[in-house]
């Protein structure tokens, strides 16, 4: 179900500070690309996907694979937030025996639907889930989302042909379009170029839109549930650590920094 | 019989009454007799293209889901080329996915040195939790893909595609994790892999007639290895040969020499491709070129037992 404006906000500004917590507690960590994707991750899990925090290997339910895995602490965070398990856990982030590493681990968390981390699989696990999926008929929607940087791995369009192929239209991707990349700006380092154009032309259904306007996301789901015989693109024009005025300054910077604990607490401050 | 038509004919008939199995090629289901599946089974078997990769992880999202999915290319693109996927997307998400390699080693013939696997299981045997398995002929293989399926985590089938001489009769019982001793001695142990099981036996028949009793172990499963069956016969045997269609480092004589050097230390000697590339030719050419034969297996046979003394 739709929620209003303030509750998606609020409920935005409340997994941005667990995410931050998580990751501040430690004091580094991708706080960058975990940001981005906090305002998706909020719509996918208050207003779209079918999952239970009681049961989080329902049969059926849907299913998120977060191909760009070193977001793995906003997906953390999110489970937190939702019940899946207490948010105590959440400091507990990249320390030994941990069961939140850095990077998304299916076997260690409740609700992380899959492995990833090793950029680009992630993706086509995701088709995988898919095709099986529709094998079983059990009309799951299965939810991936990718980072721009990521898209520059080949497996990513290996995956892409596979699902246009397969007439995959219970699969929705993201691509957490914050232009970003670990050396630099994307357009610098290997530019995607035309991001839609490629997407269209491999035979997928693309929208894009502002990735941090709930209602846009929450429409543009929709928009894509109602899509047949094709996969779903939703391009997300994010901001890298969004949110945070200073962690956003960084800049590419921010894809995996340190944070003090001033620093922590004010952005917690910013984002009461 | 080939072995690619007993693959496929029980892969059909597991298919029938078991749901989960999957089977995905990539562009060589003609090559390695999938092909058909997909008549009968148009949504359980299919093909992915030329995208080895991407077939490694969409097996492991389907792994996921319940299936149990076999993946199928040569040897050297179902290992070297998605060493990565079946690293995380397979064994370290712990996903039951199991990976067939058509063509090993020097089997690749005419299709020359770009195709010809002489790493692959150096490669897979690194990564944790793979099980590989390499049958000697159609009744072993016959015998253990029901074991495959039963067995729950990533297996790596290393299968000679064409016809193999007969090894085993049908009443023989196969164990996955336990290796065969194909004929017992007390000179020396041959340990022999795949198409150099054959060449073995022949070796067998030459140090016979030098007056050298040799036992002789088929390793089908490389990893785990069966530490247990090779210690108690280089115990009794005190040394022992090695013989396998890959390269010398990384594949059945490093992980003989593992256990013997920590176990029971006698000399070893080992027949098989002596870290270099592949090349173009016969499988019969290539087995002289590359010193895979008999002749080359009992003379090391004759060192190791000189070496004992």
């Amino acid at each position: 179900m739709v929620m209003d404006k303030a509750s998606f906000e609020e409920k935005s500004k409340e997994i941005r500070r667990l995410t931050i917590e998580c990751i501040g507690n430690l004091g580094v960590g991708h706080i960058g690309g975990c940001l981005s994707i906090v305002d998706v991750l909020t719509v996918l899990y208050y207003s779209q996907m079918n999952v239970d925090p009681a049961n989080p290997k329902m049969e059926g339910r849907d299913r998120l694979i977060i191909s760009k895995g070193h977001a793995g602490p906003a997906l953390y965070a999110t489970l937190a937030s939702k019940g899946f398990f207490p948010k105590d856990e959440l400091y507990t982030l990249n320390r030994l025996g941990t069961n939140l590493p850095s990077h998304c681990d299916m076997n260690k968390t409740p609700g992380v639907d899959m492995t990833t981390g090793a950029l680009g699989q992630g993706f086509s696990c995701a088709v995988g889930i898919a095709i099986g999926s529709k094998i079983k008929k059990d009309g799951a929607y299965i939810y991936t989302i990718i980072g721009d940087g990521e898209s520059q791995e080949g497996q990513i369009w290996e995956a892409a042909m596979l699902a246009a192929h397969k007439k995959l239209d219970n699969l929705i991707a993201f691509t957490d379009y914050n232009k970003l990349q670990i050396d630099g700006p994307i357009d610098e380092v290997n530019s995607l170029s035309d991001l839609p154009a490629k997407w269209e032309s491999f035979g997928w259904h693309v929208q894009r839109i502002d990735g941090h306007d709930h209602f846009a996301i929450y429409e543009a789901i929709e928009k894509a549930k109602k899509t047949e015989g094709k996969p779903s693109m939703i391009i997300l024009d994010t901001i890298k650590g969004k949110g945070v005025s200073f962690i956003e300054a960084v800049g590419a910077g921010n894809h995996n920094m340190p944070i003090t604990k001033e620093q922590l607490e004010a952005a917690l401050q910013e984002l009461r | 019989m080939e072995m690619r038509a007993v693959f496929a004919s029980e892969l059909d008939r597991m298919m029938e009454s078991d749901e989960r199995i999957v089977v995905i090629d990539s562009d060589l289901s003609k090559a390695n007799g999938t092909l058909f599946l997909r008549n009968k089974y148009p949504e359980r078997a299919f093909d992915v293209g030329v995208a080895e990769q991407n077939m490694a992880s969409v097996a492991a999202g389907l792994a996921s889901y319940g299936f149990i999915p076999f993946i199928t290319s040569f040897c050297p693109f179902a290992t070297r080329r998605i060493c990565d996927q079946i690293a995380i997307s397979i064994a370290y998400a712990k996903q039951n996915v199991k990976i067939v390699g058509t063509d090993p080693g020097i089997s690749a013939e005419l299709n020359g040195g770009t195709h010809m696997s002489m790493e692959d299981i150096g490669v897979v045997r690194s990564i944790p939790s793979m099980v590989i398995f390499e049958p000697v002929d159609a009744v072993q293989l016959k015998k253990s893909m029901p074991k495959i399926v039963e067995y729950d985590g990533p297996v790596y089938l290393r299968l000679f595609r064409k016809a193999q001489p007969q090894i085993f009769n049908d009443d023989y019982e196969f164990d996955l994790f336990k290796a065969d001793v194909i004929q017992e001695g007390k000179d020396v142990t041959i340990a022999a892999s795949g198409i150099m099981l054959g060449e073995s036996l022949r070796a067998g028949e030459i140090l016979r007639q030098k007056g050298i009793n040799a036992e002789i172990i088929n390793v089908h499963t490389i990893k785990p290895i069966d530490s247990d069956t090779i210690l108690k016969s280089v115990a009794k045997t005190g040394c022992i040969v090695t013989a396998e269609n890959h390269n010398i480092i990384g594949g059945l004589r490093s992980a003989i020499a593992e256990v013997i050097c920590e176990k029971c230390q006698v000399p070893l000697r080992s027949v098989g491709v002596e870290d270099i590339f592949g090349e173009v030719g016969t499988l019969e050419e290539l087995k002289i070129r590359f010193g895979l034969t008999a002749e080359n297996i009992a003379a090391k046979a004759l060192e190791a037992v000189e070496a004992k003394k």
